[in-house]
């Protein structure tokens, strides 16, 4: 059991740190959360001042520990957030690097890196949601394309997206999981429409999606035809295992200014509170040290994350509500004033039990994969 | 960054599964579970094996090992339920004669309670106005005091890492049965709501597990707080689940279960309880 870093990653640390300490202060102030082109235009930059610096690459080809230190750090400066980058960088890209040919990785790689294309992901369905592998958007063979009709929703910053991690039936009259195939989809492609929808946090973050005979090459699928389910489980194991890393630091400095907020306001000296931040404390701090256990296996087993990013990500989604839930007893009646900070993130929050694998879905996993418990149904 | 156990520590909790498995199996957890008296040759027997010496320098004639190691041994000592007042007696090697061995047995008070005092050769401190009570336990003695005793941050450790034993024993204990028990036709671990306790039980074990380990390798006490909060979580909320899943044989006194929930809850009130912890952790967010 060992917690220190190599020499080398922590002379990493300390370069990587000392560049955030000049990059940050030059970086104009956060757009306004409803302009998506502003939005967009600000990830893209971040992700081209990252690749300039030679930090782009990071998100794949580093080792895990590395890769560590580097979420933990610019959490920690307060960098923005991979945002609109979010599937291009820890969800399309990783799998694209770990199941693309030479000729895929040349293509799409390179532009995510340098922040100059937004993925998104178009899996889940108006029918398909925690039953993904039902989902019925169908993709017949026409010489060396594919003619797409279905609809996708849920499709997170589609609209500013480039392209579309899109899962596809190609055969319908094979068992539901062996008849999925990983396409490529560019989002300009005729017969593609996006249609934003509203979430209860007020804004557009995420849309429907209509293909109506929308032609895709041959080409553009990752993996073998009908193969795409085995894919998917790659890109979800990135999901669960380590997209979240970053956001433990960044509620880790939330718990901290809460109790700052709560110390100015006089709310320190109420002890359920602070008892209830205190606990939160211990939360998020174990949520850190899994995190660095099941980055440690990583590193110990190749690379991609087992399904213990499960728990993790069990753990971690309930913890973040409790979180902004506790803001809101710090704000007191500014919990309910959309300009009080932290407000928007409850709202946000409620959408981690549901995202990326409902919580009850999470379990089931967990009983099943890791417990090996009989399958119901 | 190598979090997960050497060669070396899973060697070391391998035997000492298998020194308890050996010494303090079912046969003798009933035994002691109907007197409450401590087997003293048990006691030596763990003496020989280092038990009580582990963190005592070579120099001193310990063992050596670290943290880590301690909390290894103590995890496998929590699983098998084994009794008496081990972490006093752990503390006091180097301190008072005989306690590196096994031949003297040291108990302590912790908080509110003293384990273990009657059956003990040594008290530390003072425990003259102990008071005996009905333990709820029936594998640990207990005294109360009247004043609450100083807090060792190491027995805090050692206690979190008993408890994660606890956890992780009661979830396999969850999982046993709802593969083996059939209801409706089926195993009762093909149904949802029982799948779902499980899983439970594991994401709680396994999140305190990271949290103990890492407080055994800083020793930091912000760590060695939070490992505390979470581990008395996976052990009292887990033996509830588990004693749930195991329906009207989980409310016997036959069942190993309750003898881990109550445990649980005794180890939990050492030092006092847990909100010496949530402010430590409050105050350390402010520093
Ligand atoms: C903010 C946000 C962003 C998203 N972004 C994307 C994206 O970019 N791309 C994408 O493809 N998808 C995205 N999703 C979709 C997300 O993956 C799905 O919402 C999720 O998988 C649940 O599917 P559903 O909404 O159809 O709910 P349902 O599957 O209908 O579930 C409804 C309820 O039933 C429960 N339930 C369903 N089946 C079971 C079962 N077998 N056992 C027990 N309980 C069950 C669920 O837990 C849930 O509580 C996003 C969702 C949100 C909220």
């Amino acid at each position: 059991m060992d917690l220190s870093h190599t020499p080398e990653d922590e002379e990493f640390r300390a370069r990587l740190r000392a560049w955030l300490a000049t990059a940050l202060p030059v970086l104009p102030p956060p757009p306004d959360p409803a302009d998506w082109p502003a939005r967009r235009a600000r990830d893209l930059g971040w992700q081209r001042a990252l690749y300039d610096a030679g930090y782009g690459e990071l998100h794949w080809d580093a080792s895990p520990t590395t890769r560590l230190i580097f979420l933990e750090e610019t959490e920690a400066a307060g960098a923005p957030y991979v945002g609109a980058n979010f599937v291009g960088l820890l969800h399309a890209g990783p799998t694209i690097a770990a199941e693309g040919t030479d000729g895929q990785r040349r293509r799409w790689l390179p532009p995510i890196l340098r922040g100059e294309e937004v993925w998104c992901q178009g899996f889940s369905e108006p029918g398909a949601g925690s039953d993904l592998a039902s989902l019925r958007t169908r993709a017949r063979r026409d010489g060396d394309h594919y003619v797409v009709d279905g609809s996708k929703i849920w499709t997170s910053h589609a609209e500013v997206a480039d392209w579309c991690e899109l899962l596809v039936r190609t055969d319908p009259d094979a068992p539901r999981h062996r008849g999925i195939s990983w396409l490529a989809m560019p989002m300009d492609a005729p017969g593609v429409t996006v249609r934003p929808l509203r979430t209860l946090a007020g804004s557009a973050e995420f849309a429907e999606v209509f293909l109506d005979g929308v032609r895709i090459p041959v080409a553009n699928r990752v993996g073998a035809e009908n193969d795409g389910w085995r894919v998917t489980m790659v890109t979800l194991s990135f999901e669960r295992g380590t997209a979240f890393v970053g956001e433990v630091v960044a509620c880790r400095r939330v718990l901290r200014e809460l109790a700052a907020a709560a110390r100015r306001d006089g709310r320190w000296d109420d002890a359920v509170l602070r008892r209830r931040l205190g606990r939160l404390n211990a939360e998020f701090l174990a949520l850190w040290r899994l995190t660095q256990w099941n980055v440690s296996e990583a590193a110990a087993g190749g690379g991609v994350p087992g399904v213990g990013g499960s728990v993790f990500k069990l753990r971690y989604s309930h913890a973040r509500q409790d979180l902004y839930d506790a803001a809101a007893d710090v704000l007191g009646p500014g919990a309910l004033d959309l300009d009080s900070p932290w407000v928007l993130d409850r709202l946000s929050s409620l959408s981690y039990t549901i995202a990326a694998g409902t919580s009850q879905i999470q379990r089931t996993i967990v009983a099943e994969r890791m417990l090996g418990l009989p399958r119901g149904r | 960054m190598r979090f997960q156990l050497t060669e070396d520590q899973t060697a070391l909790r391998r035997a000492t599964r298998d020194l308890l498995e050996r010494r303090f199996g079912e046969r003798e957890r009933r035994a002691a579970a109907g007197g409450g008296s401590l087997d003293r040759a048990l006691w030596r027997t763990l003496g020989d094996a280092g038990f009580f010496a582990l963190c005592l320098p070579e120099r001193d004639g310990g063992v050596g090992l670290g943290f880590p190691e301690a909390v290894l041994v103590f995890e496998e000592a929590g699983r098998a339920l084994l009794t008496g007042p081990l972490i006093a007696t752990l503390r006091a090697a180097g301190e008072v004669p005989g306690a590196a061995s096994g031949e003297t047995v040291v108990a302590a008070a912790d908080g509110w309670t003293v384990e273990w005092l009657a059956a003990a050769d040594v008290a530390r401190p003072d425990t003259a106005d102990a008071v005996a009570v009905r333990s709820v336990d029936p594998l640990t003695p207990l005294h109360r005091v009247a004043r609450a005793a100083r807090v060792d941050p190491v027995a805090v450790l050692l206690t979190a890492a008993e408890q994660l034993g606890t956890a992780v024993r009661v979830c396999e204990l969850a999982v046993q049965h709802a593969r083996t028990r059939e209801q409706f036709g089926r195993p009762i671990g093909a149904f949802q709501a029982v799948q779902h306790l499980c899983a439970g039980l594991l994401v709680r074990a396994e999140t305190a597990r990271a949290a103990v380990y890492a407080a055994a390798v800083t020793g930091a006490r912000t760590d060695i707080a939070a490992a505390r909060l979470l581990a008395d979580e996976a052990a009292v909320d887990g033996a509830r689940d588990c004693l749930q899943v195991h329906g009207g044989m989980g409310f016997t006194w036959e069942s190993e279960v309750h003898l881990h929930l109550k445990r649980a809850w005794v180890r939990a009130g050492r030092g006092g309880g847990g909100a010496a912890a949530e402010e430590a952790l409050a105050a350390a967010l402010t520093a």
